[in-house]
């Protein structure tokens, strides 16, 4: 009897290490202490991460576009996810929240209580973010209008409405690292910050593992099919991406493809936002497109 | 003829002709579908010139730019009614993506061609004054193209 003793003591140490290597993770509140917000700065942040496109009411206006009541479903293998509110209303959405608790979101994909995100939250590309960005964001999320409508219910089936397992896939496949590496301009700096932290390109163009991890390397960006289970999102590598960077600025600002077609589903959204920044950020985003494929 | 014979005559009669009458609403052109594909082509045909000179891969020329633009002008005003009669949906049609809702909330729709029009004038002053004015003309522009895909047009 006493192996069968040893043998249980030995699988609770496992799943004690198992259960503290995946916890959500936080960070405590000096790593943001003494940044200043500036909001105009966190409206750029705001269109540079899309954060509209998902959290916007389904079907929005030009008027409801920043009332991010949220609702929006998002079909995908794992379960159909529903956009949470997060307008500035202190109870339904996420008013009452501190920049630490919006960096915690953002950088480890924990809530404030203490919860795992699921990853349809894009905080694998948020992760890259910088403080003072977040600190920004937060601010200007702060002026935006405070909306009552509650969340909607995640419809997600067993096992993966299990979150505790979702602190093994962050342990998979979380990590701020750039994917683009090596000596960068600073154009293709910017250009990288933009696609790989903040617009987050990659979590529809890049091909995923069967845990749904991003694919990496030679793939990187090199299209997908649609979660939802309709379509592909395109391939940006060569030889399919002939268009010239100028092609994909222009695409960028008026969504006009290179035979004057517009972009449609969701990019149509990605669009709005990069209608919104500078023309550099756009130009920037061109030159890490065309610097595509990765080794 | 013994049941079964009669029966499996008579399915593959019924298979014929729903066969038939399926090749028949698909594969027929609708003119009015091909009038307003059409009207897509010269809108975009009268883009390109002015699109190539925002992208700088076309000297800025006045006189070009101003004709397409005058032209798409011209095409935003294009009455589009009968280009969209009852049953040419993408639902009902393999060769469209205008998608009912169309029908559903054609004020919507017409909001957008008004947006349209708007956007064309603009770009028509644009295109007469200079290459700057034509580069800022061309975000509303395509937002006006875009705000009705997103809104009306099937997705790929």
């Amino acid at each position: 009897m006493r192996w069968l003793v040893r043998l249980a003591i030995l699988a609770l140490i496992v799943v004690a290490v198992g259960l503290w290597l995946t916890r959500p993770r936080t960070d405590a509140p000096d790593l943001l202490a003494g940044l200043v917000p500036d909001a105009d700065n966190g409206e750029q942040v705001f269109h540079a991460a899309g954060c509209a496109s998902c959290h916007q009411p389904e079907k929005a206006t030009d008027e409801t576009r920043l009332v991010l009541s949220g609702g929006q479903r998002f079909p995908s293998p794992f379960g159909t996810f529903a956009a949470p509110n997060i307008s500035s209303d202190p109870e339904a959405g996420i008013g009452g929240w501190s920049a630490l608790d919006l960096w915690n979101a953002l950088h480890h994909g924990t809530s404030p209580e203490g919860r795992h995100y699921y990853p349809v939250f894009p905080y694998g590309s948020y992760t890259r973010m910088a403080p003072q960005d977040v600190v920004d964001l937060h601010a200007f999320l702060e002026t935006l209008p405070a909306d009552p409508t509650p969340n909607a219910a995640h419809d997600v089936p067993f096992p993966f409405s299990m979150r505790t397992a979702l602190g093994g896939w962050k342990l998979l496949f979380l990590n701020d690292d750039w994917v683009m590496q090596g000596d960068l301009s600073p154009q293709l700096e910017r250009g990288r910050y933009l696609v790989e932290a903040m617009g987050h390109c990659a979590e529809c163009h890049s091909p995923r593992n069967l845990l749904g991890g991003l694919k990496t390397g030679a793939d990187w960006m090199s299209g997908a099919p649609n979660p939802a289970g309709r379509g592909s999102f395109p391939d940006l590598t060569p030889p399919e991406m002939s268009w010239s960077e100028s092609d994909l600025v222009e695409y960028f600002t008026s969504g006009f493809t290179p035979d004057f077609d517009t972009a449609g589903g969701h990019m149509a959204l990605v669009v709005e936002n990069l209608a919104h920044l500078p023309e550099a950020d756009r130009a920037a985003i061109a030159a890490y497109v065309k610097a595509l494929p990765l080794d | 003829m013994s049941f079964s014979r009669s029966l499996v005559l008579g399915l593959s009669g019924a298979a014929l002709v729903a066969g038939a009458l399926f090749a028949a609403s698909h594969a027929e052109k609708n003119p009015a579908v091909e009038a307003r594909k059409s009207l897509m082509q010269l809108m975009a045909f009268n883009l390109a010139p002015i699109g190539a000179m925002a992208k700088d891969e076309m000297p800025y020329d006045a006189e070009t730019a101003s004709t397409a633009a005058g032209n798409l002008l011209t095409l935003s005003r294009v009455s589009v009614g009968p280009m969209f009669p009852e049953g040419s949906d993408s639902f009902s049609r393999d060769d469209t993506r205008a998608l009912p809702e169309i029908w559903d909330d054609m004020a919507g729709f017409s909001a957008h061609l008004s947006d349209l029009t708007a956007a064309a004038e603009a770009m028509v002053t644009a295109a007469g004054t200079d290459l700057d004015a034509l580069k800022q003309a061309m975000q509303p522009l395509g937002g006006a193209c875009g705000g009705c895909h997103k809104d009306f047009r099937q997705p790929e």
